[in-house]
Formats: structure tokens, C-alpha cells, sequence
């Protein structure tokens, strides 16, 4: 994989801070003109899929918790303490679902921030569009399907706001309409933007270290030290966001603020 | 004008946006701070809508850097 790329890239250093982005198929599949290549992207999703599960399930059957079962232990509660401060106790249900999310999310950006030179070229799968947009829309078909079963027509009431003088209605309604569909796009482009800029800004920075020489060099070395915590936190804290936000999406569909 | 110089004028006129996300992030602080000092028992639970708060106000700067981008690279 490592050779391949460098190859690909004609010799030209990877000075590129764009480089990083690139999807290239590991395993050719073609299925009846859909290309369904296995790419860098597919196995590192696998990855995040694996550690996630490798986290969640590795002794998890003793009273007294050892570090691992903590760690997944505290990921349980802190998702669940969020869930029933938004949505209550009427969104059970979407636990699974909103743990996933940001498990996957999260395992997803923490490997992102992983860079074992030759070995393991780092690949963070959140930081293309598709994949968060992807996320975003499923979450937002979700949200209104919950919303339509569970108050028919009376949903539509969410465009609605009530204690607006009536001049101000019409474009009220259509403000709140148009932010409704709005939501899949900024849900997305949150989490990828975040996403790429960060790691965008870390090659930067990593090309001012070796641009500047033994002795310049270590000026942006510790800014760079500064940033990849940063990062991690951001990492972090993204994957939380789109999982509040989307607690957020299904208690207007549950429980209809407006 | 020639296309490629105004594509390039075009991205740094869309990077001022993070200007707006600076001046958001540094009000979220500053306003946690001082609301965390005057009642700091307060604090601690308020620490995640700050962290919310945060989040939301870089995504938007973002934006105007995804613009940039998208203007670098798909025109």
C-alpha cells in the first residue's frame, strides 16, 4: 500500500498536503460496470468497525472492570447520560443507533490522528464528504419518517412557529423550512470540514518542519506538537456533535418543541 | 483578468470567513469564563454546552474554508 502511493505520486515528496486524501483501490472488484473496489477507505472503515467491537466486547464480564471494559463502560454511560438529558426517556429506542454513530465516528477520526510511518499510512475516513454525507442523510430520513408515524400531518406543524404575528408567518415558515433541509448538508459538512482542515493544517505545518532545516525546524515542531492535541480533542468533540445534534433532530421529531 | 489569479483572489477572499468563527470562539470563552466565575459551582455542568457551543461556531468558519476549497480545486 505504502510503495504504491509513493509510486503513484511520480517521486514528488509528499509535500502535498492533499496526498493524504486520496482513495486508491486495494482490491479490484467491478460489479456489472459499478466499480466496488475494495479501497484504502473500505479497510479503513473495517478497522473502526473491528476496534470498536474489539473494545466493546474484550472482557466485558468481570464486576470489577479492567481498563478496556472501563473505557467502553464509560463511552455506555456518557452517550446514555446525553441521550436522557435530550431526548428523556421516549427516545430508548435510538440508543443503539446513536451509539454506533459515534463510536464509529469517533474510532474513525482517533485513527485519523494515527501515523506509524511505512507501516500504517493514515487515512481518516470521516474526512470525505460522502461518508459523513451519508451518515447525515440517514439521520435525517430517519428523523422525519419517526416524525410522520408518530404525529402524521402534525408534523408539518414544525415549520410552523407558534407565537409569531401573522405578517411575520409566511416567511417564518419559510425560513424553518428551508433550515429543516439544510440539516443533512451542515451535519455533513461539519464533521468533514473539521475533519479535512485539520488534517489539512497538520501537513502544512509538517512541511514548514522539514522546509526549515535542523534548527528552524523545531519552532513549527512544537506547534505542531500543540495542534495534533488539538486535533484530538476536535476529534472528539466532532464525534460527540453529531451525535448530540442528532438526539437534537429526533426529539423535534418525538417530542415536537415547537 | 486572468482565470487562475481570480480563482486564487476568489479562495483568500473565502478564507475571511474563519474571521467570523474567531470572533465566535473567542466570545463562547470569554462568556463561559465569566459566567464560570461568577458562579462557579455552575460551571461543571455547563462545560459540554460549551464544548457544543465551540464546535458549532468552528464548523461555520469551516464553511467558508470548504468554499475555498471547493474553488481551488473543482474550478
Amino acid at each position: 500500500m505504502a510503495s504504491e502511493s509513493h509510486s503513484a505520486e511520480g517521486g514528488g515528496m509528499a509535500l502535498d498536503p492533499m496526498h493524504q486524501f486520496e482513495v486508491h483501490p486495494i482490491l479490484k472488484i467491478n460489479l456489472g460496470g459499478i466499480d466496488a473496489s475494495f479501497t484504502n477507505a473500505s479497510l479503513w472503515m473495517v478497522i473502526c468497525v473491528i476496534s470498536v467491537a474489539l473494545l466493546l466486547l474484550a472482557g466485558s464480564s468481570k464486576l470489577v472492570p479492567g481498563r478496556l471494559q472501563s473505557v467502553g463502560e464509560l463511552a455506555y454511560e456518557f452517550i446514555a447520560n446525553m441521550m436522557r438529558d435530550i431526548l428523556g426517556d421516549s427516545g430508548r429506542a435510538f440508543f443503539p443507533l446513536i451509539f454506533t454513530l459515534f463510536m464509529f465516528i469517533l474510532a474513525a477520526n482517533m485513527w485519523g490522528m494515527v501515523n506509524i510511518p511505512v507501516l500504517l499510512h493514515p487515512f481518516t475516513v470521516t474526512s470525505h464528504i460522502i461518508v459523513t454525507f451519508a451518515m447525515a442523510m440517514f439521520v435525517f430520513i430517519l428523523a422525519t419518517i419517526v416524525g410522520f408515524v408518530k404525529h402524521g400531518a402534525g408534523y408539518l406543524k414544525l415549520f410552523v412557529p407558534s407565537g409569531v404575528p401573522a405578517i411575520l408567518l409566511p416567511l417564518l415558515v419559510v425560513i424553518e423550512t428551508i433550515s429543516y433541509f439544510t440539516r443533512p448538508i451542515s451535519l455533513s459538512v461539519r464533521l468533514f470540514a473539521n475533519m479535512m482542515a485539520g488534517h489539512t493544517m497538520l501537513k502544512v505545518f509538517a512541511g514548514f518542519v522539514v522546509g526549515m532545516g535542523l534548527l528552524g525546524g523545531f519552532v513549527p515542531l512544537a506547534i505542531m506538537v500543540a495542534l495534533t492535541g488539538l486535533e484530538i480533542l476536535v476529534a472528539f468533540l466532532q464525534a460527540y456533535v453529531f451525535a448530540v445534534l442528532t438526539c437534537i433532530y429526533l426529539n423535534d421529531a418525538i417530542n415536537m418543541h415547537h | 483578468m486572468e482565470p487562475e489569479a481570480a480563482k486564487l483572489i476568489g479562495a483568500g477572499l473565502a478564507a475571511i470567513a474563519l474571521a467570523g468563527a474567531g470572533v465566535g470562539i473567542g466570545h463562547i470563552f470569554g462568556n463561559y469564563l465569566s459566567g464560570a466565575l461568577r458562579n462557579p459551582a455552575a460551571a461543571a455542568s455547563q462545560f459540554p454546552n460549551l464544548l457544543l457551543g465551540f464546535a458549532l461556531a468552528e464548523a461555520t468558519g469551516l464553511f467558508g474554508l470548504v468554499v475555498a476549497l471547493i474553488i481551488l480545486f473543482v474550478f
